[in-house]
């Protein structure tokens, strides 16, 4: 009889060779917490899998080792029986074993990772459905800064993300980082991480929360400690005044249209907390929660059709004429 | 066989009334038939009893669930309950209950929102999308009790329910003659 | 004799009567008639429970349908075939008919099948209750998916989270239809656990003690008291929901005091022992079929009763790991981590004993066994697994994520389908008298297997990259597309291998080949009387010395005598010792149970749509009660 581990076997392989790594894995961790959970995964796989091989090496060796016909399936010898029960009562107590081995490591884990230092950063993260509303907290109201999507934090420092969620459940998960925490409505949830190198880590929300559940992404820049300093105080300052006519005019049209009605750019009439802030809007990275990067285009096609992109969005269909896209999408990409 | 068919026409009955689960998320594109003509009507409190403009063409936004729902949502987000509070009313007239300056169709609505009314409705012609302005009206029809029961919303999360937010008993004095209501 | 004879002479007993004419009195009292009012007043449980066998495959193809269409819509980044309205709707309908309309009724229709044949009666217990049961089940699962059909699908997942399913986040009718659907199968599930507890307890035959029970009738025992434990907690959290979204209760409203963590509570608080639920009947199963294929019992009969009994325990001390990243206190927490990992003892006793008996014993690869040795390699995966998932450190990173989906596949189809299709093949020719295929059944066997694994398999790489669940599609950039295609090719071949299934069913149902009495020469009792059984199972209630009755008693098996052949009855014993203490009458066929059900039904459907419903509904419901129940006249039962 063929044994059936080809095909476990065969993908196996194929993800060795893919890589378990990727874009937003859990394997490839960028931070100490991160690190420390992937360690544990790989203990815990390892043990795993060497209690699935044995099983199926005694399976496989019981199927196949040669036992005299029995005539009377009630005759049954009392010796091997006697052994049989040995060796299962053997396993039970590896198993025990094993079981309280893994709790405790678990334990232990737990307790190191979850444990909290003085943060340098402390940042409130509000889902919406569905999108990421990101505050930094500060005792000044004027060094309060409000962005979305987009977290920046200095490399190298425990940050302190504070998470609440004002409509349902969501889940702020940025796997190299750390694992995953719901916001919930009315409830307090906290997690600490560092990021040990520069770069951008992308998460992603994970507890259904809805129609674009599958599109509301947030990123994590961690940025040397002076160029995140330098990014919060251009962020803490008002919307970049429109310099040419183009731009102005793009500006008037937000006020008039629906936009105005949902966002906020600081330093401007706009004021409305529906819908993600956009006083630097320019200078983000992605569009529409980390699902289109950001260029002109995108822009426009997120204006002129958000319920194509993602359908559902709060954001509505606007009818814009076409000679009013253009200082628009000139006037958000400006926003810098 | 005669099982199946009762089936199929029971289902097909059900069916017919089940429009109000649709859940479109992208109206067409330009509603504007007749839009003309509702905002052409006298925007100011007459004489009589208001004009109803029943074109019925928007009917499918109060009988709709989501619609409802949605409209709920958006008069929150547009700050409606700045001056209707949540329908009852403040520097807004209430809208619980069975008074309607402008009349309570859905298009009369619908032209209030977009069009604006004297004595401090501002028109949000241009600033709210159209499919928006119909599914407002129709939250405002339901906070009036207009709508069927299985459509209309139920309550915030943030409020205590009332009778499926449909109106409250009519004020005595104002039921008589609506269009001298004060505006509040 | 003629018929005034036989009216005239109420107390004719089957203690002198000959074989021929034994039978022609039995089936003459035991018998489903064939017109239509006939059928539907049937309480026979061999009727009941082969109508709750096809209802709930036609559940499966239903739930199978759905997955096949979000894996289509999946195999590809950013597929436009489905939108996120309907993909949503799906996946709800795909969890719901499986968990609901699928895993426990099926494992509940095998036992109210087998379990009276196995303890040698003549009917369950309670048999109009039973006949209830299965039509508010087949209501229940119509109401979902004719809903479905008209677009009024629920979408907020099969767990419903609060406040999305609450009445802010989920206008109209959707997840009202959900909930009450609920409402439908608790009441059927909690009607065939109550039947099976008492079928067990006192309907066994008589010298069948304690420990002569069948396994797969102690896996039903206990399943059916984690089904009386559990389904409680979540008809209260659907009620509770019914009513916050259609009275203006605030149980689950934050903002007036409520707690949407209550509603996990108590979801969970089901929702893991609905896992058992499904998985003990399959251990059940698995015991059945590797006795009669390793041609020896099982190896420690006791150690798996305890097993049984001590997973059942321990399942509703783990439903907190559904909540691990809820940011619970971590001490808590952590407890559950400990019972989580501490209910792979049991289960990998169960493990061992199996494999001591394959070890020793001498298989004979027929399908059913195929079936089960997959079982092992797929359900050790998904348990081990489970226990990584049961760290919560290592939680924090899988959870909701498609590693999870995999773990609990691994679990439920491995650990629950495989061995059900197994039994599928075993109980076949006594439920049908005829054999499946053996070909075919090899086929759809290697099928199903490698289709599985090429299925899931992929799944846990995929959680490991950071894809959650639920999600309708997925960026291009994030590098999913490969494996999601894989593991869609892997389901149109798992789902080949079920299409295969009915196949080899309907045609061994049609022109199998004649199976006999014992075709597997197995040793429990459901295999001592014809195939398909007679309508009173036994001509004679057997008198059981050991417990593998057949093997014991090779020529011909002991009998007890003594019932009347003239009104249904059937011998109650002692719970421990099974000593016959009465002769119990069984109730004869009736048409007000379905009458009952659907008034029933009348009343849950329209309570969605308003409360008064359960007021006026109460009223057909008391006139249908009282018509099932209304006094016979019949004399009391006798010592």
């Amino acid at each position: 009889m063929r044994f059936p581990l080809a095909s476990p076997a065969a993908v196996l392989v194929f993800c060795l060779l893919g890589g378990c790594s990727g874009v937003q894995s859990a394997l490839n961790p960028q931070g100490p917490q991160a690190a420390h959970l992937a360690r544990l995964f790989w203990i815990f796989t390892g043990v795993c899998t060497a209690v699935w091989l044995a099983v199926m090496l005694v399976l496989l060796v019981g199927l196949v080792r040669r036992t005299p016909a029995r005539t009377d399936p009630l005759r049954l010898d009392a010796r091997s029986e006697r052994r049989s029960l040995m060796v299962v009562a053997g396993a039970v107590v590896g198993t025990l074993l094993t079981v309280v081995a893994l709790t405790a490591l678990s334990y232990l884990s737990q307790r190191q990772l979850f444990a909290r230092e003085r943060p340098a950063v402390t940042i409130k993260v509000t889902g919406q459905q569905w999108w990421w509303d990101v505050r930094y907290e500060s005792d000044a109201p004027d060094k309060i800064v409000t962005t979305a999507n987009e977290i920046y934090v200095p490399v190298g420092a425990p940050v302190s993300v504070k998470l609440a969620a004002t409509d349902v459940i969501h889940s702020f998960w940025v796997p190299s980082l750390f694992g995953k925490q719901d916001l919930i409505p009315g409830q307090d949830n906290e997690i600490q991480f560092t990021a040990s190198r520069p770069g951008v880590y992308r998460g992603q929300c994970a507890e259904f929360c809805g129609w674009q559940h599958a599109h509301m992404g947030l990123l994590v820049v961690a940025l040397p400690a002076n160029e995140f300093q330098a990014w919060l105080a251009a962020q803490a300052a008002p919307a970049a005044e429109p310099d040419d006519a183009e731009r102005k005019r793009g500006a008037e049209l937000f006020a008039a249209k629906a936009c105005i009605m949902c966002h906020t750019i600081r330093g401007t009439s706009a004021g409305s907390r529906v819908g993600p802030d956009l006083t630097h809007f320019g200078s983000r990275k992605t569009i529409a929660s980390a699902t289109l990067p950001m260029s002109r285009g995108n822009i426009a096609a997120w204006i002129v059709d958000p319920q194509g992109i993602k359908p559902g969005v709060n954001m509505p269909n606007v009818s814009i004429a076409s000679n009013e896209l253009d200082p628009l999408v000139s006037y958000l990409a400006g926003l810098r | 066989m005669t099982r199946a068919v009762v089936i199929v026409i029971a289902l097909a009955a059900v069916a017919a009334g089940c429009e109000r689960e649709d859940r479109p998320l992208r109206s067409e594109p330009v509603l504007n038939d007749n839009r003309d003509a509702i905002a052409l009507a006298t925007n100011a409190p007459g004489p009589g009893a208001p004009v109803e403009y029943k074109s019925g063409a928007r009917a499918q936004y109060e009988k709709t669930a989501f619609h409802v729902s949605q409209g709920k949502k958006l008069f929150t987000w547009y700050n409606c309950s700045g001056c209707h509070a949540n329908g009852g009313g403040g520097s807004g007239p209430a809208l619980m209950d069975d008074v309607w300056i402008y009349g309570s169709a859905i298009e009369n609505i619908a032209a209030s929102i977009r069009e604006g009314r004297p004595n401090g409705m501002p028109a949000f012609r241009g600033k709210v999308p159209e499919d928006q302005i119909w599914q407002i009206a129709a939250y405002v029809r339901a906070l009036g009790g207009f709508v069927a029961s299985d459509v209309a919303s139920s309550r915030h999360d943030q409020l205590y329910a009332h009778e499926g937010e449909s109106r409250l008993p009519s004020p005595p004095a104002a039921s008589s003659q609506p269009g001298l209501a004060q505006p509040k | 004799m003629t018929s005034a004879e036989t009216a005239a002479q109420t107390d004719l007993r089957d203690t002198h009567l000959d074989d021929a004419e034994l039978h022609a009195r039995l089936t003459r009292t035991w018998r489903t008639g064939a017109s239509l009012i006939e059928r539907l007043s049937s309480v026979d449980h061999k009727v009941v429970g082969r109508r709750y066998i096809i209802t709930a495959f036609v559940f499966l193809c239903l739930g199978g349908l759905s997955a096949i269409a979000m894996r289509m819509q999946l195999a590809r980044p950013e597929a436009k075939l489905l939108g996120p309205d309907l993909y949503n709707q799906l996946f709800t309908m795909h969890g719901t008919t499986m968990m609901f309309l699928f895993a426990v009724p099926v494992m509940e229709a095998f036992g109210v099948y087998l379990v009276p044949l196995m303890v040698g009666t003549r009917n369950i217990a309670f048999p109009r209750l039973n006949a209830f049961s299965y039509w508010v089940y087949l209501f229940g699962g119509i109401f979902l998916w004719a809903s479905f059909m008209l677009k009024i699908g629920p979408d907020a997942g099969w767990f419903a989270y609060v406040p999305l399913s609450g009445p802010e986040y989920s206008p109209g009718k959707r997840v009202d239809v959900w909930a009450q659907m609920i409402t439908f199968t608790e009441v059927s599930a909690l009607a065939v656990a109550v039947e099976i507890i008492v079928t067990v307890f006192k309907q066994r035959a008589p010298g069948m003690t304690l420990d002569r029970i069948p396994l797969f009738v102690w896996s039903m025992l206990v399943t059916s008291f984690l089904v009386l434990f559990a389904m409680p907690a979540v008809m209260v959290a659907s009620t509770m929901l019914i009513l916050d979204r259609l009275v203006g209760t605030h149980f689950f409203n934050t903002a007036e005091g409520g707690d949407s963590l209550l509603w996990q509570h108590l979801f969970w608080f089901f929702g893991h022992p609905e896992v058992y639920i499904i998985f003990i009947p399959a251990t059940g199963m698995v015991s059945s079929i590797i006795a009669a294929f390793a041609r020896r019992p099982v190896f420690g009969h006791l150690p798996l009763i305890l097993a049984l009994i001590a997973v059942g325990f321990l399942s509703f001390g783990l439903w907190v790991h559904h909540m691990f990243v809820t940011g619970l206190p971590q001490l808590g927490a952590s407890f559950f981590t400990a019972s989580s990992m501490l209910i792979a003892v049991p289960n990998g006793i169960q493990i061992f004993c199996w494999l001591a008996t394959l070890w020793d014993g001498r298989p004979v690869y027929k399908t059913p066994l195929l079936f089960v040795l997959g079982f092992i390699a797929i359900f050790v995966i998904g348990g081990l697994s489970g226990v990584m998932v049961a760290s919560v450190p290592i939680d924090a990173q899988v959870h909701d994520t498609y590693f999870v989906v995999a773990h609990f596949h691994y679990v439920l189809i491995g650990g629950a389908v495989f061995p059900l299709v197994g039994a599928v093949y075993f109980w076949f020719p006594k439920i049908t008298g005829r054999l499946m295929s053996e070909r075919l059944g090899r086929w759809n066997f290697w099928l199903a297997f490698i289709g599985f694994n090429v299925a899931f398999f992929p799944m846990h790489i995929l959680g490991l990259q950071g894809m959650p669940r639920r999600v309708y599609t997925y960026l291009p950039e994030m590098g999913w597309g490969p494996l999601n295609l894989l593991s869609t090719a892997g389901a149109i071949v798992l789902f080949a291998s079920f299409v295969l299934l009915l196949i080899n069913a309907v045609r061994g149902a049609a022109r199998g080949a004649p199976a006999g009495d014992n075709p597997w020469d197995a040793g429990t009792l459901e295999w001592a009387t014809t195939s398909p059984p007679a309508p009173y199972n036994f001509p004679r209630i057997p008198f059981v010395t050991h417990r593998e009755p057949l093997w014991d008693n090779r020529e011909s098996l002991p009998v007890v005598t003594g019932l009347s052949v003239d009104v249904r009855e059937h011998v109650a014993g002692t719970v421990t010792e099974s000593f016959p203490q009465l002769r119990e009458s069984s109730p004869e066929p009736s048409i007000w149970p379905l009458l009952a059900a659907i008034s029933v039904a009348a009343a849950f459907l329209a309570s969605i749509f308003t409360p008064w419903a359960v007021v006026w509904g109460s009223i057909p419901v008391a006139i249908t009660l009282t018509g099932w129940f209304w006094p016979k006249g019949t004399p009391e039962d006798e010592e």
